[in-house]
């Protein structure tokens, strides 16, 4: 017999650790999501009310897990009054094998099948985030809206119809296998990166980061190398790991933007950046490197330098070189474009920029023309310089970016 | 579950294919198809000829009217299906991606809808409505 308070804070704890581990494994037993979320609360439910009485059971973890499946077999069956389908599907369930699944290698299986299925490629990339959002990090719609600057309403149709896509398509609740699971990783990956930069720099809006965003995909990032050692995985904790130890730094007590030249390196978190930068060494020393691990090794090299002068410079354009083999983008060029003017002088890095804006991909990046800027005020080429920072400002999206662009112009005009 | 692979052809890439390139994936789509149907995940296959030669039937108002085309102009256009049992999707994508015209087009894989279910299990709960 359990005090009623102690058995209550004992069930929170255990919900806030372990619901999402019950729900990927009940997801698996019912085979299906909605099913599966009311028989995760239902299973917390029965606690309440029996735990206090009864005491704490061996294994909890199990018990909620058997709890929850017990209870949906009986709301199928209550629903069979109307369905005769539902009836026969509680009856199948019934018969099934009551593994309750706890075990290790279970447990770790049907968490892997929910970050599979959640980021599935079969379904639109913003139900993908939220999918993954909701049912792995356990965040609510409300929260997920608030995250992403939009209504309630709209994540909530997301997540309806990725279920619904789910179900009538018959997408899996399984890890793929070998030969495809590259490719799939690829997809996770996007995920929890997005996730990340979203949380890290907001695509929109008046705020600069978002923290509680960031935490959670830091979170996945463990979790997914923890149930899936690959240097990837690595590369992608360590990128994060290694942006989220500079956030401090990053932006000024009134929330304007500080560069990366500019900002005070003391205030950069060491416990992150060590291991971040442990984390890239370890990825870029693998068999095969990825994109992940490359820019990781760019966010390395940086955090490791003294000051921007002493960074190592050819390193950095080494990186990028290969990542533009990895995984070639304009903006990979842009930035080795920038490295590149870091080692040899801007007039050498104005050129590429040019080459790049002239092809035309680059042209409505606001990016693009404030790196050009940049490097047209360090050439002494003040009116170009003008001109580049307000063709910038005015492509850029988030109110503290602009006033970062408006004070470099600011700064030209006082000389 | 039943999955149609819709083929849409782009007519840039097939277009340029050469008469040897046109006889080899002609070749391999027949070995595909016989390779699906020794796996029991054919239904049907087939190809259709070129969107030159298609009709657009429309009924309005009750009267019925027979047109020309759609005209394939530069974008995709319906080349043919295979229609399937699979596991599952992840089953069916990984078909779709195994034919020989897929490099020529894209493919879109639709689960099948069972009208004749819906409409059973429609009238059942009908039935059940009434004599409740």
């Amino acid at each position: 017999m359990l005090d009623g308070p102690t058995a209550q804070a004992q069930i929170d704890a255990l919900y806030r650790t372990d619901s999402r581990i019950i729900l990927a494994t009940l997801i698996r037993l019912l085979g299906d999501f909605d099913l599966a979320e009311e028989a995760l609360q239902d299973a917390f439910v029965a606690a309440a009310e029996q735990w206090p009485r009864d005491g704490l059971p061996r294994n909890p973890r199990s018990w909620l897990i058997s709890a929850g499946r017990f209870k949906a077999i009986d709301r199928l069956r209550r629903r069979a009054r109307f369905d005769a389908a539902l009836g026969e599907l509680a009856m199948r369930l019934d018969q099934a094998a009551p593994d309750p699944g706890d075990h290790g290698d279970a447990v770790v299986d049907d968490r892997l099948r929910l970050i599979f299925t959640c980021c599935h490629p079969a379904l639109p990339p913003d139900a993908q985030v939220a999918m993954t959002l909701r049912e792995l990090c356990g965040l609510t719609t409300e929260e997920i809206a608030r995250a992403f600057l939009t209504s309630p309403p709209t994540v909530a149709q997301r997540i309806v119809r990725a279920k619904a896509k789910i179900r009538d398509a018959r997408i899996p609740y399984e890890v793929p296998e070998r030969d495809r699971l590259p490719e799939r990783l690829e997809a996770v990956l996007r995920v929890v990166y997005l996730v990340f930069t979203e949380g890290y720099a907001p695509s929109a809006g008046a705020s600069l980061t978002r923290p509680d965003l960031s935490a959670e995909a830091i979170r996945l990032g463990r979790l997914l190398l923890e149930l899936l050692p690959d240097p990837e995985v690595e590369g992608l904790l360590a990128l994060m790991l290694l942006h989220e130890s500079r956030r401090l730094a990053r932006v000024d007590p009134d929330g304007e933007l500080i560069l990366l030249p500019d900002q005070d390196r003391s205030l950069w978190d060491r416990n992150l950046l060590d291991e971040g930068a442990e984390r890239a060494g370890r990825a870029l020393s693998a068999a095969t490197v990825g994109p992940y691990a490359i820019q990781a090794g760019i966010a390395a090299v940086h955090a490791t330098a003294p000051s921007t002068d002493a960074t190592d410079w050819n390193r950095i354009v080494g990186l990028y070189d290969r990542l533009l083999v990895a995984d070639p983008s304009p903006v990979v060029e842009l930035n080795r474009a920038v490295a590149v003017a870091m080692r040899d002088g801007p007039a050498s890095g104005i050129q590429a920029i040019d080459r790049l804006i002239e092809r035309g991909t680059l042209d409505d990046h606001h990016l693009a023309h404030a790196a050009r800027a940049d490097l047209l005020r360090r050439l002494d080429r003040q009116d170009e310089a003008r001109l580049a920072y307000e063709r910038a400002r005015a492509l850029a999206r988030t109110d503290p970016e602009r006033r970062f662009l408006e004070r470099r112009i600011a700064e030209l005009e006082d000389r | 579950m039943k999955y149609l692979l819709i083929v849409y052809i782009d007519p840039a890439t097939f277009g340029a294919l050469s008469p040897e390139g046109l006889a080899a994936l002609d070749e391999a789509s027949l070995a595909f198809d016989q390779d699906l149907h020794e796996s029991g995940q054919l239904i049907l296959a087939q190809a259709l000829q070129s969107i030159d030669t298609a009709t657009t039937v429309r009924v309005r108002d009750g009267r019925l009217s027979a047109t020309d085309g759609p005209f394939a102009e530069t974008t995709e256009y319906l080349g043919g299906f295979t229609y399937i049992e699979a596991r599952d999707l992840n089953e069916a994508i990984e078909i779709a991606g195994r034919s020989p015209i897929a490099p020529f087009g894209s493919i879109e894989v639709r689960p099948v809808l069972d009208l004749a279910r819906i409409v059973q299990e429609r009238r059942e709960q009908e039935d059940r409505a009434r004599s409740a």
